[in-house]
């Protein structure tokens, strides 16, 4: 029967101490984490670090839950979140990481063929400024709509749309490169 | 050109699938969170319970790229250079509970400092901190900030922002209208990654953000080179606080965390008290060290005066909370909360209370307000939480201007900081910060530092902050040192006694060959700056202990590590015949620029006692976590022992606690 019910019910549940909607909204959506992490962190050993720190601070971080967006949307704004923490204390405490730069190493020991398809994905990621770099995980990779990523990052529809512009011109430009 | 975007489409929905086992562990994780959270489990632990086996990480292997690979980074756009400004988030502490790794404090500002990196990439129009700060979904400040970027509809964002908090003080808006300002190039020094320029990359963190202030156990000095020790007093405890919340979580905590100094003025010590008004006495006692037969303890014990409570002038609070999303955990700002509650009993009716929380924006919660309101202080306490992002600075600029208006003469103001470490200056890097504080001490205002929660804490910061600020840095863990902090030494941490307070010891060749100061790495001062009454140095509460040990060896003794010099054979004074040393301390009373020099000799036979013995078992557990060299065989069990032998009243149970830590540790360090 839970496995039918709407996440924000189960939101709902949970918040209020319902054992059972907690661990179905986790199992459900876990790999959802997962994902975004990796997209945002680009790294599958930081995504599951990341997706692990935030199921365990999902119990708390639902007492804010008040059921007045999607679900979906309040988790990723979480996970968003959770990933600028890790950037921002990569930088400050570790200098210089960018998750994407992790591509390179993992690049050695991967097979040639994926490395290639993700050797242009990490070229292409670290391209970007952060901002993009969220903007496009979760437009492209969670195939969100702009009002949606809007949403979540906390800007507006208009800011995502320009964002995106940005995106294909530093494509574009990388495009040319290559070409050169 | 839509095909790169459906190429990057398709690349990122190649997500690798997430491995079953992590799953398995995150689900688990979350359910235990779940039913601690609901109090169906037991009393909320430490969120140092977790201590699964972290994967590789990505850091570290960053490091490994561009320390090999540096111009790749180079290469980079400048602006994705710029990451996480004033950033600013709601999300609970992420990293808590990894295995404890540490920064080595001399490092740290070195990025601090790095230049700020212009973002002069070909196409970057966008001011990329203030846009970070427009991804603070959660924040309230988030959405106004946010105008930074060409937005077509800035209405529209506002009203989609989340309410603001609940209280929101005159003071408030005016930070918030101040956070919106672009910021000034400066600011971008603590967010400007120097990328493969940074030349310690090697010797990053390898998992969580806690960073320890400390330096190399003090040496060996032989005293015909080098007679005069010269270190500040240290009155803070954060460290035994820190050691014992990784004992009880069953981690030896890693030797950079400890400072034995801190381990030792810990404990409160029945010292002889001052005399005939004097601000306070000094102590010392020479006994035979426990850890080597051929040498010998001296320990310097400083009791300061206890004026009568009743003649204690009143006192301004000023508690600046932070309020971020990090603080969202038990042993976070709900144990902040009962601490503070704990302590305005302890208050006196025209003793005056402000709030001001730091997250997205600073805000005073609750303007100066006499103690006798209680009522109004506890219902401000009770309604803060978490969320949100950290500003620290704003915060502590706002908390000393608060503070400025509670001031009157005869008054003691002081700030309490209290956070979880993560006092993201945003604004401003540490150093600047550290001036400002440094600055500001100079209005009379002392602000001490409350840590709380780990996996976080920045403990160089803390250490910093307090320091400047002439106030103590302590670390709560549990709601009982919160009782110690706050409540059963509320006078002494809350009422200077003596400022500055510098010691310096000459030692006597003709009877001390070698010495070594235990502890006070932090604290060392340079000969001169010992008569130099600018040079700022700790301050000693009412009614509290400072205790400083040496171990001396004696010109001949087979302990010796040295050996003497053919040509260098010390000449005694006449005078100083049979002395040790000379001990000689300076301080100023609260607020006076002028010091005051007293002098003692030290004849060798002072004799020692329990207290002086329980200090030193205290140093060897000190020593043994550090892994001194200096112990020989003396291990956990004279350690325990001697401590057992010297527990004295210990009317409080610290002494039996410390007992029951060394046992921890024997068995973990055992493994």
């Amino acid at each position: 029967m839970l496995m039918d019910t709407p996440d924000e019910m189960l939101a709902t549940h949970a918040a209020q101490g319902d054992r059972a909607a907690f661990a179905t909204l986790v199992g459900r959506h876990y790999d959802r984490i997962h994902g975004l992490a990796w997209r945002l962190t680009g790294s599958q050993a930081e995504a599951e670090d990341l997706a692990q720190d935030i199921c365990a601070a999902l119990p708390s971080k639902l007492r804010n839950w008040r059921g007045e967006a999607k679900f979906t949307t309040w988790l990723y704004r979480v996970v968003v979140n959770a990933a600028h923490d890790l950037r921002r204390r990569q930088a400050t405490r570790a200098k210089a990481a960018q998750g994407w730069g992790d591509w390179e190493i993992a690049r050695q020991d991967e097979i040639a063929a994926q490395a290639e398809a993700a050797d242009w994905l990490a070229q292409a990621m670290t391209r970007l400024s952060p901002e993009l770099r969220d903007t496009v995980a979760l437009v492209l990779g969670q195939e969100m709509t702009q009002a949606e990523a809007g949403v979540v990052l906390g800007v507006s529809e208009g800011t995502i749309a320009w964002r995106m512009s940005e995106v294909k011109k530093r494509l574009r430009a990388m495009a040319r490169e290559g070409a050169e | 050109m839509s095909d790169d975007l459906d190429d990057l489409r398709s690349a990122l929905q190649a997500a690798p699938a997430p491995d079953g086992q992590a799953k398995a562990r995150a689900m688990a994780l979350a359910m235990e969170n779940f039913d601690r959270l609901q109090g169906t489990a037991q009393a909320p632990r430490s969120s140092e319970d977790r201590h699964q086996a972290a994967p590789p990480n990505g850091v570290r292997r960053m490091f490994h790229y561009l320390t090999s690979r540096p111009a790749l980074a180079l290469t980079t756009s400048a602006a994705a250079l710029l990451i996480g400004v004033a950033v600013i988030l709601p999300v609970a502490d992420l990293r808590i509970g990894k295995p404890t790794a540490v920064v080595a404090p001399k490092e740290a500002p070195v990025a601090r400092k790095a230049g700020p990196v212009a973002p002069q990439d070909e196409a970057v129009p966008e001011p990329t901190a203030t846009d970070d700060l427009a991804l603070t979904a959660e924040g309230d400040a988030s959405a106004s900030v946010a105008l930074a970027e060409p937005v077509p509809e800035p209405m529209a964002e506002l009203d989609a922002a989340p309410p603001a908090a609940p209280v929101v003080g005159m003071a408030e808006t005016e930070m918030r209208l101040r956070s919106e300002a672009p910021m000034p190039d400066g600011a971008m020094g603590y967010v400007a990654a120097p990328s493969g320029l940074a030349p310690e990359a090697g010797s990053a963190p390898a998992e969580n953000t806690e960073a320890f202030a400390n330096a190399a156990p003090n040496p060996v000095k032989v005293t015909a080179e080098e007679p005069v020790s010269t270190f500040s007093i240290d009155v803070d405890t954060a460290s035994y606080a820190v050691v014992r919340s990784s004992l009880t979580s069953g981690i030896l905590p890693a030797p950079e965390q400890v400072r034995v100094e801190e381990m030792v003025n810990y404990f409160p010590y029945a010292y002889p008290a001052p005399e005939n008004g004097a601000a306070f006495a000094s102590t010392v006692a020479v006994m035979p060290t426990p850890w080597n037969p051929g040498t010998r303890l001296v320990t310097i014990g400083i009791q300061g005066a206890l004026p009568a409570v009743a003649d204690r002038p009143p006192l301004n609070l000023v508690f600046l909370i932070d309020t971020s999303g990090s603080m969202d955990e038990p042993n976070r700002l709900p144990l902040l909360k009962q601490s503070l509650m704990l302590m305005l009993p302890e208050l006196r009716p025209e003793d005056q209370v402000a709030i001001v929380t730091y997250a997205g924006s600073a805000g005073l919660v609750l303007p100066p307000t006499q103690a006798a309101d209680r009522a109004a202080i506890v219902s401000a306490l009770d309604i803060l939480s978490a969320g949100g992002a950290t500003a620290g600075a704003e915060g502590l600029e706002l908390a000393y201007q608060v503070a400025e208006g509670m001031k009157a003469e005869g008054e003691v103001t002081r700030i309490l900081l209290a956070t979880d470490g993560d006092f993201n200056v945003g604004v401003s890097d540490p150093e600047g910060l550290e001036a400002y504080v440094a600055k500001k001490r100079a209005t009379g205002t002392y602000l001490s530092v409350l840590g709380f929660g780990r996996g976080n804490l920045d403990d160089a910061v803390m250490q910093a902050l307090a320091q400047n600020g002439n106030g103590q840095a302590a670390y709560i863990d549990t709601l009982s040192e919160a009782r110690k902090v706050l409540v059963d030494q509320l006078t002494g941490a809350l009422f200077p006694i003596a400022d500055d307070v510098k010691i310096q010891v000459e030692w006597n060749p003709a009877t001390v060959a070698e010495y070594r100061l235990i502890g006070y790495e932090t604290r060392a001062l340079r000969r001169e700056d010992f008569n130099n009454d600018r040079v700022d140095a700790g301050e000693i509460g009412a009614g509290t202990q400072v205790t400083a040990i040496y171990e001396v060896t004696a010109p001949g003794s087979e302990a010796l590590l040295n050996d003497p010099l053919r040509y260098g054979a010390a000449p005694a004074t006449e005078a100083a015949e049979g002395e040790l040393g000379y001990l000689r301390l300076r301080w100023k009373a609260p607020g006076a620029t002028a010091s005051t020099l007293v002098e003692t000799p030290i004849t060798g036979r002072e004799p020692a006692t329990t207290e002086t013995r329980f200090a030193a078992a205290i140093a060897g557990f000190g020593q043994l976590l550090r892994g001194s060299v200096y112990l020989g065989d003396w291990g956990w069990d004279q350690a325990i022992d001697l401590a057992l032998a010297n527990r004295g009243e210990d009317p409080f149970g610290y002494r039996i606690e410390a007992v029951n830590l060394m046992r921890l540790a024997k068995g973990l360090s055992a493994n």
